[in-house]
């Protein structure tokens, strides 16, 4: 099966509807498929991966852990919008720290996670084959 | 006693927040909510909007959501007044009626 380059776009918040989890899923259950996938969080999307969320008072399944796992799938490309941190008073120290195990240099431990300009995103976007939005 | 205004939404998702703002009276309490809690962060761009109301309202935001998110408490916007489960409850009753912008 020919490799084909995977977008998948999170613009939602995480826990006021089902979109941020089932993205989730799903770049889960692709990336088992051994396809080329990048993961973008754009907008609220960015909320998906602030540090120490804790559902517990909620009552409902505290799925942000699971981020730190897409390494581990070899999912090693997130990118995160600049503008839309910045216009949430958010910054890069404000996230999840996630990485990956990268195996052409030794199984080095390396970021996962790119901040980028808007026209960076831009032309991520025109690189791929298929593109997912949640 | 006046209204509670309960807003449930991303400030930068919809205009719930914007629509609340406007058509509040002085003196009533605002209570964010789920994805309304988001409007609580300092330094965003809707801060300054959030600041301005202060001026007029008591605005509160409920723990647990803010900690689900992953949200500190102790970094609010100044002034913003946190209440659990027991204190949503109590304001819905100190008020004389809700009114959700969903």
């Amino acid at each position: 099966m020919a490799t084909k380059k995977f977008l998948y776009v999170n613009r939602k918040a995480p826990h006021g509807s089902i979109y941020a989890q089932e993205s989730l899923e799903v770049v889960l259950i692709a990336a088992a498929f051994e396809q080329d996938v990048s993961l973008a969080f754009v907008d609220d999307g960015v909320y998906q991966l602030l540090q120490n969320q804790d559902t517990g008072a909620l009552g409902s399944k505290n799925f942000s852990p699971t981020y730190k796992a897409l390494g581990d799938y070899d999912v090693s490309k997130i990118y995160v919008e600049q503008e839309s941190l910045e216009m949430r008073g958010l910054g890069k120290d404000d996230l999840m720290p996630l990485v990956y195990e990268d195996e052409d240099d030794d199984w080095a431990e390396k970021d996962s996670i790119h901040v980028v300009s808007s026209s960076e995103l831009a032309d991520i976007i025109e690189q791929q084959d298929v593109i997912l939005n949640f | 006693m006046s209204v509670l205004h309960i807003v449930n939404k991303s400030p930068y998702d919809r205009n719930s927040l914007d629509a609340c703002l406007r058509l509040a009276q002085p003196d009533s309490a605002i209570l964010l909510i789920e994805d309304g809690v988001y409007a609580a962060i300092p330094k965003a761009s809707a801060s300054e909007r959030v600041q301005q109301a202060l001026n007029n309202h008591q605005i509160y935001a409920l723990q647990p959501d803010l900690q689900a998110r992953g949200i500190n408490p102790d970094n609010l916007i100044d002034g913003i007044s946190l209440v659990d489960y027991d204190g949503f409850v109590k304001l819905t009753t100190d008020y004389d009626k809700s009114q959700s912008w969903l």
